[in-house]
């Protein structure tokens, strides 16, 4: 149910994220979903890619800090109130959200949202319970 | 090990007694002979006949290093260049170098130097001395090589760069010592790793580094990383070059200083007054048997302090403590003495940091900043936001706990501060220079 979400420590430069970008492309990796956390001197920048075993690598080897988190994705209707839902149940079940961000599927009808939780585990539990829908890692890799 | 027994176990009072005899012979000869020398102790109504102990040695006045640049670049030579057999400059980051004569003599006592210390550091006949100090008008890599030479070891000279030949033929020849820069032994850690060669495996067993100060946490790291003993070796361009003093490997408790060559004393940087054994102050060396350009008082700059406690090694040379760092390397940052290398061992005390960091010093209008750029790397790395905060927020507090001085820390990339093949970089100062 876990998703491999690469993070991606950046400098603030410009030019920073066209590189990393450009490696992805030039060795075929495709990204599914990103999100960039910025400080006044820093970025974190999180992506889900179709592979990230080789992401992991190439960037590696590019002398870039990177390192693999699990986090998981829910899918949200597409609807007002869809992750208000989700959001209530977490709190409900004291889970705490590091961060979240969303993207919306190509069929259009869902939002998925990629949640980075404390305890991944017991988020999975709690969401399971309520019959929120996780989706499986490969669903989303390979949206 | 001992390598001159005779020399470096002599009782102290034999040994003082030589030290006034040397003393009162270079005394005469620079009067004689060099005319900056004649011209000040005149100034000071200073004759050598004076000279009747070693206490009388603080009535003579120093040499500076700006001394030896207004000399440039003969001019404090004491012998005709005629019987000078080699000639070394310091790097001379701001200017014109410092040179330096040796006369054949010289050179053979410095040789002789440079063996006592390579054998106090452990190194012996039958071991492979893989000498990483850049060879040239840098006085590291010749001195290293002649007293490497002389203890019968075999001698690879690598002089500094090209890291990966280093770590090729370190493999390949089975090198057992390392000379070179601390910060350098480290780079070539971090290259092995890149190039998955596992280097504490090798057959390293000691290195001896100088050339910079560095911290009791940054020894360990190298001693944890290279899976080495490190020894620290101390010397100066202008005094000899590598050797002037070695940490003995039995007490790694302070570095002998050759006193049957030279006589330390320390003094208060600010009044010149010569303190009691204990207390710290400025490194002042007295040569006493050089021949090509003797100096008289010469100021190290380098922060230290003396003791002539005995040292369970036998030996009975004085000993300074590990340089806390060069009176010019200080910065003053609002007010407050920072020094590099204090600020290196907070960032080592932090798990996971890795040993490249930089000093940026800027003027904000009236206000002197401090930044320290540490680089990021796997270990110390988080997905979240908060967490790489919450470690600059660290750097910050233990710094201003420690030295009482705020700074901003900036993380950065791995490898966005430049690494050194010989002497690191670590403070990049900025502000205006005082007209």
């Amino acid at each position: 149910m876990k998703v491999e979400q690469i993070s991606i420590f950046i400098e603030n430069k410009s030019g920073r994220l066209a590189e990393v970008t450009g490696i992805l492309g030039e060795n075929g990796i495709n990204i599914r979903a990103l999100s960039l956390a910025d400080t006044s001197d820093f970025g974190i920048l999180r992506l889900i890619v179709d592979d990230s075993k080789k992401a992991l690598k190439v960037l590696k080897e590019q002398k870039f800090t990177v390192s693999i988190t699990q986090v998981i994705g829910v899918a949200v209707p597409d609807s007002p109130g869809g992750l208000s839902s989700i959001l209530r149940t977490l709190d409900q079940h004291n889970v705490n959200v590091e961060y979240m961000y969303a993207f919306v599927e190509r069929s259009g009808d869902n939002a998925v949202i990629i949640f980075r939780f404390d305890d991944v585990d017991e988020a999975i539990a709690a969401l399971t319970q309520s019959g929120v829908k996780i989706l499986p890692g490969h669903k989303i890799t390979s949206i | 090990m001992i390598w001159n027994n005779d020399f470096e176990t002599l009782p102290r009072e034999a040994l003082e007694s030589l030290q006034l005899k040397r003393l009162q012979q270079t005394v005469e000869k620079v009067y004689a002979t060099v005319p900056f020398y004649r011209k000040s102790f005149d100034q000071w109504g200073i004759k050598p006949a004076h000279i009747k102990t070693l206490d009388d040695l603080r009535r003579l006045p120093f040499t500076l290093k700006q001394d030896m640049r207004d000399s440039y670049p003969y001019g404090l030579f004491a012998v005709p260049l005629e019987q000078i057999v080699r000639i070394h400059a310091s790097s001379g980051t701001t200017g014109k170098p410092t040179v330096v004569g040796y006369s054949r003599r010289d050179i053979e006592n410095w040789t002789e130097m440079v063996a006592r210390s390579f054998v106090a550091a452990g190194a012996h006949q039958g071991d492979i001395i893989h000498n990483a100090y850049g060879y040239g008008l840098f006085t590291g890599g010749l001195g290293a090589h002649y007293g490497a030479e002389r203890i019968g070891a075999s001698v690879i000279p690598m002089s500094g760069g090209n890291t990966k030949k280093q770590l090729m033929i370190m493999q390949d020849f089975g090198s057992t010592v390392l000379t070179c820069t601390p910060s350098y032994s480290l780079y070539l850690a971090e290259v092995a790793a890149e190039e998955k060669i596992d280097i504490r495996s090798l057959k390293l067993k000691v290195g001896i580094f100088g050339a910079e100060p560095w911290s009791e946490k940054m020894r360990q790291e190298i001693e944890t990383k290279l899976n080495i003993k490190a020894i620290d070796i101390y010397g100066l361009s202008e005094i000899l070059g590598p050797g002037v003093g070695i940490e003995c490997i039995e007490a790694q408790n302070g570095l002998h200083i050759w006193e049957d060559h030279f006589i330390p004393e320390i003094i208060n940087p600010d009044t010149g007054e010569v303190l009691p054994d204990g207390e710290k102050g400025e490194l002042v060396i007295t040569t006493i048997t050089k021949e090509g350009i003797p100096l008289i008082r010469y100021r190290t700059r380098d922060i230290t302090r003396l003791t002539k406690e005995p040292c369970i090694c036998g030996r009975t040379h004085a000993r300074i403590e590990r340089l806390s760092g060069r009176s010019d390397d200080m910065l003053i940052i609002r007010g407050v003495n920072v020094f590099p290398s204090q600020i290196e061992s907070v960032l080592f005390a932090i798990d996971g940091i890795e040993p490249h960091y930089q000093l940026i010093v800027e003027r904000d209008g009236k206000l002197d900043t401090l930044e320290v750029q540490v680089e990021v790397h796997e270990h110390t790395f988080s997905d979240e936001v908060k967490v790489l905060q919450g470690l600059s927020n660290k750097i910050r507090k233990d710094i201003k706990d420690l030295l009482g001085v705020t700074c901003n820390v900036r993380l950065v990339e791995p490898k966005s501060i430049a690494r050194s093949e010989g002497k690191a970089r670590r403070v990049i100062d900025n502000r205006p220079k005082e007209s």
